[in-house]
């Protein structure tokens, strides 16, 4: 992330600035569906952006990645079916079961690579959906409607859209912020190490299993945050949110976006949501058009959006300053 | 006892089934090194044909056979448009791009046929019962499926073990450039050996779709359970595959039938009537994570390099 005037920089920042007056614009008399989408789209990118810590930094290919949207769901849902409505209760619980289950199946599953990994997680992933779908107290195959959302203190109301919208936002730059932390660290260059070589880092002499670990389970919270905030959006947590369909759409929000950069699964979330929503408007057959543009997109842009912009590289007239990597 | 025993026939009927698809699975990707995950795709198409060819003729079997070229040609064409560039790439390329055919497949059904499900009725003399033993007898149809399948994995072993075509496909999951220098057209070959994973597909999903309905999506749960034979069985092993199929379908159909009951011994009916569908449908999501615990490689690792 080097400050240039880039192309791909001024885009990002106007796509934040963008996210940033949306209420405003909405407030101004502009369509509150808009609202409701956005909002929609600023929490898939969080799950995106956490995803993306793992499967663009650590190369760990998780096919469950959903399965923490259903955790993180689930635990607002139940604690509130519960008559605990109370945030300061629901969501570290929602984040300590995230890692909790990221701890296990990381475990379990990092023993394995390759295509063996991708099957692991989607196994671990599909067995937490029957388990939800089995949860016959909370509402089992149907789901469970979340009639009222978490508590804070006064001022702050999650049901008041705005806010709770400005709640996700300030939490999604969080942890965009916080990721870029990660991955400019010691931590995060290791952990980058290993998606190149692994067995070179081992080598040098890193315990590469107990940092992919601690990788894996840091995605997994974020993501639990993620499901929190997607029940208390939809007012309803079902066993459909982990479906393995799912975790596949949030690898297309990372792949779409660019997996190079931090940003990149912010912009896959918007490109394939927004996408989605112009494409239904002109057909009923919308996915006809979305699948082959998929298979485009990983036949010839391999470093999705964020590289494409990349390449059309600084504005002209500024002057190029040194490239410091992604 | 009778029931236990029908049971375990069914659970080895379904097994079977498991391996038609699995087969395919591990074909492309033990010599392709493709994952391919519009396979579930396949199925559904080839059900779908079966029911429209089998509406037309007016004949099931020759619905079924007209299915199997259909399903076979409609692999080779995808082969041809969109995996043959897929080969080389990482697996996150082929998850993605195979990911996007699944929408587009999904879609190219519903647009075609419409929404609401279609259903292939059974012919009379395969929609009775037969008497295996005194005092037993089975479903006629699902012991055809039993015997057409095994057929087929004789086929299969014959034609990977025996055959000159055999020799090459194993010669070139080994090296493929090698199998090109010496003069063999490893791309079309390539086509076949994707077209023949689409008709075992396609034939998994018109052999299904009289006991299921025939609908869209109906290929993706049975993708799911393929994909765990295949890594239970070691990806890239048609021996693995089958074994791992059975053990899969036994287990699978066994657990759903007597879980509930073992469960009403141990825990309150209560507790069990809740815990056991959740507990019999993640079972072998359960055994495919021992496995892999303990042998990461699968049970029956293919041999290579």
């Amino acid at each position: 992330m080097s400050g240039a005037l880039s192309i791909r920089n001024i885009v990002v920042a106007l796509l934040l600035a963008a996210l940033l007056l949306l209420p405003l614009y909405v407030k101004a008399g502009g369509n509150l569906f808009l609202l409701t989408l956005f909002n929609r789209i600023v929490i898939l990118a969080l799950a995106a952006v956490s995803l993306n810590l793992i499967l663009g930094y650590g190369g760990m290919m998780s096919f469950g990645h959903a399965v923490y949207l259903g955790i993180g769901g689930y635990a607002v849902g139940i604690l509130a079916h519960e008559g605990i409505y109370t945030g300061f209760v629901q969501w570290p619980v929602a984040l300590a079961a995230s890692a909790l289950f990221g701890l296990v199946i990381g475990a379990l599953s990092l023993r394995t690579r390759g295509v063996y990994f991708i099957m692991i997680t989607l196994a671990f992933a599909q067995m937490a959906y029957y388990i939800a779908a089995g949860l016959a107290r909370y509402g089992g195959d149907d789901g469970l409607t979340i009639y009222k959302r978490s508590q804070f203190f006064p001022p702050l109301n999650l049901s008041d859209k705005v806010q709770f919208y400005y709640v996700c936002l300030a939490l999604l730059f969080a942890s965009i912020y916080l990721v870029h932390r990660l991955v400019n660290s010691r931590f995060g260059l290791v952990i980058q190490g290993t998606r190149s070589n692994d067995t070179r880092m081992r080598a040098i002499g890193f315990p590469t299993y107990r940092y992919k670990l601690v990788c894996f389970v840091i995605a997994g919270t974020l993501c639990g945050l993620a499901g929190a905030l997607l029940a208390n959006n939809t007012d309803f947590v079902s066993p459909a949110v982990m479906y393995w369909t799912r975790s596949g759409d949030l690898i297309i929000m990372v792949v779409l976006g660019g997996m190079g950069s931090v940003t990149g699964p912010l912009i896959g979330a918007v490109a394939l949501l927004v996408l989605e929503e112009a494409l239904s408007g002109i057909t009923e057959y919308w996915q006809i058009i979305l699948g082959p543009l998929l298979l485009l997109v990983v036949l010839f842009a391999r470093g999705g959006i964020d590289g494409l912009l990349q390449q059309i590289g600084p504005l002209p007239k500024v002057a190029r300053t040194k490239k410091v990597g992604a | 006892m009778s029931l236990f025993f029908e049971q375990c026939l069914n659970g080895l009927q379904f097994g079977l089934l498991l391996f038609l698809l699995a087969a395919g699975l591990t074909l492309v990707f033990g010599i392709m090194d493709l994952v391919n995950l519009a396979h579930g795709s396949l199925y559904m198409v080839g059900a779908y044909f079966a029911a429209t060819f089998a509406a037309w003729t007016g004949s099931f079997v020759l619905g079924a056979v007209l299915a199997l070229v259909a399903t076979l040609l409609v692999g080779m064409a995808v082969e041809v448009i969109a995996m043959r560039r897929l080969y080389g790439r990482d697996h996150l390329d082929h998850v993605l791009g195979t990911f996007g055919l699944i929408l587009f497949f999904n879609e190219l059904v519903r647009l075609i046929w419409g929404p609401e499900g279609m259903s292939l009725p059974l012919p009379s003399w395969l929609n009775t019962s037969v008497q295996i033993m005194p005092g037993f007898s089975y479903s006629a149809y699902r012991l055809a499926i039993i015997v057409v399948t095994l057929s087929v994995a004789a086929f299969l072993y014959v034609l990977v073990m025996r055959t000159r075509v055999g020799m090459l496909i194993r010669a070139g999951a080994s090296n493929r450039e090698m199998v090109g220098a010496l003069g063999i057209n490893i791309k079309l070959l390539y086509t076949l050996v994707f077209g023949l994973g689409a008709a075992l597909a396609g034939l998994a999903g018109l052999m299904q779709a009289p006991i299921l309905t025939v609908q869209i999506g109906m290929g993706e749960n049975i993708l799911i359970l393929a994909f765990v034979v295949t890594v239970i069985g070691g990806i890239g092993s048609i021996r693995g595959a089958f074994l791992a199929a059975i053990l899969v379908g036994v287990i699978d159909t066994l657990g759903r039938a007597y879980l509930p009951d073992l469960m009403r011994l141990l825990l309150s009916p209560n507790a069990a009537a809740t815990a056991a569908p959740a507990l019999s449908s993640m079972l072998i999501y359960l055994l495919m994570a021992v496995v892999l615990v303990l042998r990461p490689e699968g049970l029956f690792p293919a041999a290579r390099r």
